[in-house]
């Protein structure tokens, strides 16, 4: 299957990753939650904890938020972060 | 050399000193006026998701948060005044300022009192001259703001919005800074910050219909995490945009101090040619007239 969900994570001051991915799961505060094409438009509140994306391409990121919102619809994963670190590489 | 003519020299030289300066501080201003227009660019992504995200807890909601409903228990209004840290930029601060006091005119007129915050050198030692009350400073970096700054102010005001009333809270927030248009305008703007009118950006969607989402845990409580970010990244654009403004002022202001030193350099040579030219003249009519009178005698 072809990377079919657009992820956009925002920090403050910049975007912090941009880019195609198969699935995202990301860390709310009722507990973890993944993210597939054709998921039902959400919007949560995010804990802190790790947000994993695995893309086709280059395999895939972790990037430690330390609280936030994701929203999902129509396929694009708009994740708002306070702070984020990439957690390794 | 005569008197008149060391002090002509003295004078170009020292405004030669000073255009380099001049010049030194337009060419500064202007390496960091892309910096600053980037970082406005980069932080607008952030402000977008959180607008549109914003927007649609709003549709799907009835919305009745504290944070949009207007005080009566307090008379007492919050202004922010964002200034820069150092002059040389022309007009830049003055402006903010008479800015700041028409809004505090209007504001006393309908009977608020008014707490004061203040981010930047030049305003603040404008309200500690005329020994105003300040509730809240920062200075340092005006030129490039930091997130943590906007994240402070914005927990400060918060705090500030959130007492009781007679523990000092206040009803309504606003902001005075120079709005960035171009490199040639900017200008001083108030925006009223909280109570927050939502009804910004909820209309324009009517392209495509908003999805029905799925708040996770609930509406309420998504909205109650989104408003306090929502107002730190006002704040943060705030001081992004003021910061650019602040720049391009300075660069101009610079600019013209530049050719102004030219100017004046051009005028001291001049004099400082004639007072040559006239003492020359007056020496060959001296040695002239002397040998004159030798020759008589």
């Amino acid at each position: 299957m072809a990377d079919a969900l657009t992820v956009d994570i925002v920090g403050p001051d910049r975007v912090l990753w941009s880019g195609a991915a198969k699935s995202v799961s990301v860390p709310t505060v009722e507990g973890e939650i993944g993210l597939l094409a054709g998921h039902v438009p959400v919007l949560s509140v995010l804990r802190p904890g790790s947000v994993k994306v695995v893309a086709s391409a280059d395999g895939g990121h972790t990037l430690d938020i330390t609280g936030g919102f994701v929203s999902f619809d129509h396929n694009v994963v708009t994740i708002v972060a306070d702070v984020a670190e990439p957690a390794e590489k | 050399m005569g008197g008149q003519q060391r002090v002509y020299r003295g004078k170009i030289r020292s405004t030669q000193s000073l255009k380099k300066i001049f010049r030194a501080m337009e060419l500064i201003a202007a390496s960091r006026i892309g910096k600053a227009r980037d970082r406005v660019k980069a932080a607008s992504p952030y402000s977008q998701a959180i607008t549109r995200a914003i927007s649609a807890v709003a549709t799907h909601s009835t919305v009745s948060h504290p944070l949009t409903i207007e005080r009566t228990d307090t008379n007492r209004v919050a202004v922010l005044t964002v200034s820069s840290d150092r002059g040389m930029a022309g007009a830049y601060s003055a402006n903010v300022i008479r800015e700041a006091e028409r809004l505090r005119e209007r504001l006393t007129e309908d009977g608020k009192e008014i707490v004061q915050f203040v981010a930047g050198r030049r305003a603040l030692s404008y309200y500690n001259f005329r020994h105003r009350e300040i509730a809240g400073e920062w200075t340092g970096g005006s030129d490039a703001p930091d997130v943590r700054v906007a994240k402070e102010i914005a927990t400060a005001l918060f705090n500030a919005f959130e007492a009781k009333a007679d523990m000092g809270g206040v009803g309504e927030i606003h902001i005075v800074y120079t709005h960035f248009r171009s490199m040639v305008a900017q200008e001083p703007r108030v925006i009223r910050l909280l109570p927050l009118e939502i009804v910004e950006g909820v209309a324009e969607s009517d392209a495509e219909v908003e999805p029905l989402y799925e708040f996770e845990p609930s509406s309420d409580e998504v909205l109650d995490s989104l408003l306090p970010r929502y107002i730190e990244s006002r704040i943060y654009s705030c001081l992004l945009q003021a910061s650019a403004s602040e720049l391009a002022a300075r660069q101009r202001a610079m600019n013209t101090a530049t050719t102004n030193a030219e100017d004046i350099i051009r005028q001291y040579t001049r004099l400082a040619n004639s007072a040559r030219q006239s003492e020359i003249t007056q020496e060959i009519s001296e040695i002239v007239s002397g040998a004159d009178a030798l020759a008589a005698s």
